[in-house]
């Protein structure tokens, strides 16, 4: 059975339809007013993920590497991919008759909602609020089979693979069934917890104008009335501001500033309250057990959208993971942020780096030195905590157009999109784009690259010499050091030499030709969606970008700490032993690595790595040398052509990559820093290889194949 | 269908992998050449405690063994798929190289008793006269799991 209507669902019909479903069933047979609809069955989830071969996709990519090992960022490209082959997949022909048949007839071309119902989801007595995916207002009856595979595919979200242990996630047992329900456009809509979340013996409701929709995902700050569970009585009022109101628009919803006449009252009346506060208190008994409600008002009617048992939290200590889910971001939110991190955080951090550079630490006393170290700890604690609250969250513009674009497009590349966005700036571009001009002079200029092989400083060259320490001061501040030094003078001068006895310099830049791909993106966004895709378009682009240089802004910062603590050190200086512990807490960026030896002897047998699995972060394919870093003089000797491999890519190895010919990182995703510039530079790379670092040696031969995610050693 | 030893999640030592690998498979793939056209055949084998040593039975007029005869260089292949799709990406293989010699039948040859205890159905077979009973002296196995994560184990 591929679907069945709310009417003719039972209780033992549970695994078949999922919680959504029998929950909304139960309420409409017992008479209240629920929107009519029906369940898509996992029997037809089962039979279009064998038809489809997106099982083995799903397998492929929860195989890459142990689901327990993966970081935030891979689950999300894991899901991404997943997803992706979800939405290029389509129905098997007899599944797709059927169900357009009957969503055609059932709906007549009204507009439905396509929720989410997993099946054991309420059993579980936890909340999975939020971990699958709900449309509302789809239109036509393709578009609804359409929906139906994202619903199906949000399974398998990243949300999902976080919380895979509670929700017991497996390709062979779990499955998806999904509600197809009538959508009621309703005036006034809010949310009613049978037993307020602080205060027992409460009922708290919440009532916003417009559709609930404004409410649940906090775009629309509520009223909020607090009752006697058992009177009725109201006990409190906190009436909102209210400015705007969610409501249906061609396509999806729309946000829309709120009439001043509607604005001047609030969104329920006394009896409008009683009757919410009535309905929560027969589900409660009818379900024997408090229950949280959805509700909306079409003119005087009261509709019933959801009804579950309440749930209470389950993030236990140093559970990170409701922090990670609360990284989804409105559009609204994100350009909120954008605001600040451009206009504030940046230039701030920046003036803050800049301050303690041109200090001069030699001039401090000892203990107005000691003062320093700590002042400068503290500082850099601050945009720590900042870069947590304001870059990580707005890290995921990108992600939310990388969604967009390929419910859009539907490439085969779930990454395509990254092309759209690269090119847009970065300053570690930037800064080697310098580096390539300065090469190019070399390169044309015999005696200077004589003079520079020497390590002299060729006469009559004052701009270049100008040009190469302005580079260097940046790069001097990425390593950690005050001034330039000798050392980086040489280092820069070498790296100027490869570079320029390499017939063709890598330059950055797309290798398709990025206008014709944003052309072809916009022109299949009409209307109002146009507007939006540019939006998303231009906030994509600023995440990306920021991703790269909020990270070097931060890393300055870090790193005039070293530079305070070090001149500490080297006075002989004892730091206060918390500020000491502190000190030794911070991370310093993939440094600290025990090296391990490279080929262990087991039992009288020589272990070797001969293939490493990752993920593809920077398509093509790469040969050389190893050369592992580990610290700056890794990065000193580094070698036009080796392969770069590290832990995670940091802002110091930035300069070395455009002559790398590929790059193997531990840190796995596709958005981490190193895949970003891999990709800007057109470099394989291949991010993830949990053991690199143990399983290559420096001078190994590594081919890297950015398409498939591999690395071949020897 | 239960789970195999061999699948469990999570980095396991390889040689570890190896050996429940070796312990959990009756049947292995024995690949020999006769004058460079490669040819593979089932075999029931037996592994020595310290994984260096496999052992196997075969007739004396089999193709395999002539192969053997003429060039003592084979390979050995072991897996545990179940035959679903699964596989391509949890069945875990392992494949041997080295070289085949034949050894005693002594009914004091621990190996024997070993090789024995664990195929009993084969006694008749190994001990009749015509069938020899051979170690192959590992000299590498190469490990595939995960579909592409491939790790060498060389004896020392």
């Amino acid at each position: 059975m591929l679907f069945m209507p709310f009417e003719k669902i039972r209780p033992e019909h549970a695994p078949l339809v999922g919680g959504k479903a029998l929950s909304l069933a139960v309420l409409s047979q017992s008479g209240t007013v629920v929107p009519g609809g029906l369940a898509v069955t996992t029997e037809a989830y089962h039979l279009y993920l064998k038809a489809s071969g997106v099982a083995n996709q799903i397998r492929r990519e929860l195989s890459r590497r142990p689901v327990d090992q993966m970081r935030w960022e891979e689950m999300w490209d894991a899901s991404l991919r997943i997803r992706n082959a979800f939405l290029k997949a389509p129905l098997p022909s007899q599944v797709r008759r059927s169900l357009l048949r009957t969503v055609r007839k059932r709906f007549e071309g009204r507009p439905v909602a396509v929720r989410s119902s997993a099946p054991g989801e309420d059993a579980s007595g936890q909340s999975f609020a939020g971990l699958h995916e709900s449309y509302l207002n789809v239109r036509e009856a393709e578009a609804v089979l359409r929906h139906i595979r994202l619903v199906w595919a949000s399974l398998w979200s990243d949300a999902a693979l976080l919380y895979r242990k509670e929700l017991a996630l497996d390709i062979e047992k779990s499955a998806m069934a999904v509600v197809v329900q009538e959508l009621v456009s309703g005036s006034r809509s809010g949310v009613v917890f049978g037993r307020h979340p602080v205060r027992s013996e409460c009922v708290a409701v919440e009532a916003v104008h417009g559709l609930n929709q404004g409410l649940v995902d906090g775009t629309v700050a509520p009223d909020r009335w607090t009752l006697d569970r058992r009177s009725g009585d109201l006990v409190e009022f906190h009436p909102a501001e209210r400015e705007a109101y969610v409501a249906l628009s061609r396509d999806g919803l729309a946000v829309r500033p709120l009439p001043k006449i509607r604005a001047s009252r609030p969104p329920l009346s006394d009896a409008d309250v009683q009757r919410v506060y009535t309905q929560a208190m027969r589900l409660g008994e009818r379900f024997r057990k408090p229950q949280d409600v959805e509700w909306t008002f079409r003119r005087s009617r009261l509709y019933v959208l959801q009804s579950r048992a309440i749930t209470t939290g389950n993030a236990s200590e140093g559970d990170k993971r409701a922090w990670y889910l609360s990284l989804r971001r409105s559009v609204e939110n994100l350009l909120q942020l954008r605001d600040r991190i451009e206009n504030d955080l940046i230039p701030k951090m920046d003036a803050e780096a800049h301050r303690c550079e041109q200090q001069k630490l030699h001039g401090l006393a000892d203990s107005e030195l000691l003062a320093e170290v700590a002042r400068r700890h503290h500082r850099y604690q601050a945009w720590l905590s900042r870069y947590w609250d304001e870059c990580i969250p707005f890290a995921h513009g990108v992600r939310l157009f990388g969604q967009f674009y390929n419910d859009v497009m539907q490439p085969d590349d779930p990454y395509e999109f990254v092309e759209l966005l690269s090119g847009s700036g970065l300053l570690s571009v930037k800064r080697n784009e310098v580096l390539q001009r300065l090469a190019a002079r070399v390169r044309a200029d015999k005696r200077l690259l004589a003079a520079l092989e020497r390590s002299e400083a060729p006469a009559g060259q004052e701009s270049f010499w100008a040009d190469l320490d302005a580079l260097g001061s940046a790069f001097a501040a990425d390593v950690g050091e005050a001034v330039v030094s000798s050392e980086g003078r040489r280092a820069i001068s070498a790296l100027l030499v490869q570079m320029a006895k390499q017939p063709s310099a890598k330059t950055s830049g797309p290798r398709r030709d990025k206008r014709i791909l944003e052309k072809a993106f916009l022109a299949k966004c009409r209307g109002k969606k146009r507007k939006e895709a540019e939006e998303l378009l231009d906030l994509g682009r600023a995440s990306y970008r920021l991703r790269d240089d909020d990270n070097l802004y931060l890393g300055r910062i870090a790193r005039q700490v070293d530079i305070a603590s070090d001149e500490a050190k080297c006075r002989g200086l004892k730091l206060p032993a918390k500020l000491k512990e502190n000190l030794a807490m911070r991370p310093t960026g993939g440094q600290q690595h025990a090296v391990k030896p490279i080929a262990q002897t087991v039992s009288g047998f020589e272990l070797q790595a001969r293939q490493l699995t990752g993920q593809p972060a920077g398509p093509g394919l790469g040969a050389g040398s190893a050369r592992v870093i580990r610290g700056s003089q890794d990065l000193f000797a580094f070698q036009s052509g080796e392969v770069l491999v590290c832990d995670a890519v940091d802002p110091t190895m930035t300069f070395v990559m455009p002559l790398a010919g590929g790059i193997v990182e531990c840190r796995g995703g596709m958005l981490v820093h190193g895949a970003i510039i891999a990709r800007e530079y057109g470099i394989p790379c291949v991010t993830g290889v949990q053991d690199a670092l143990d399983m290559v040696a420096t001078g190994t031969r590594v081919q890297v194949d950015g398409y498939l995610g591999i690395v071949t050693i020897g | 269908m239960t789970k195999k030893a061999t699948r469990s999640a999570g980095q396991v030592d390889p040689l570890d992998t190896v050996r429940r690998l070796l312990e959990s498979q009756q049947v292995a793939v024995l690949a020999t050449h006769n004058q460079g056209q490669p040819y593979g055949t089932l075999v029931g084998f037996s592994v020595s405690p310290n994984l260096k040593s496999l052992f196997f039975a075969t007739a004396r007029t089999t193709r395999k063994f002539t192969n053997i005869v003429a060039d003592d260089r084979v390979a050995m292949t072991f897996d545990d798929r179940m035959r679903a799709a699964a596989d391509f990406y949890e069945a875990v293989g392992v494949t041997a190289s080295g070289r085949a010699t034949e050894v005693s039948k002594s009914p004091r040859s621990a190996n024997l008793k070993r090789f024995l205890a664990r195929h009993p159905h084969l006694e008749e077979f190994v001990l009749s006269p015509n069938c020899a009973f051979l170690r192959v002296r590992v000299e590498k196995y190469v490990m595939v799991r995960r579909f592409q994560e491939v790790i060498e184990l060389v004896v020392a």
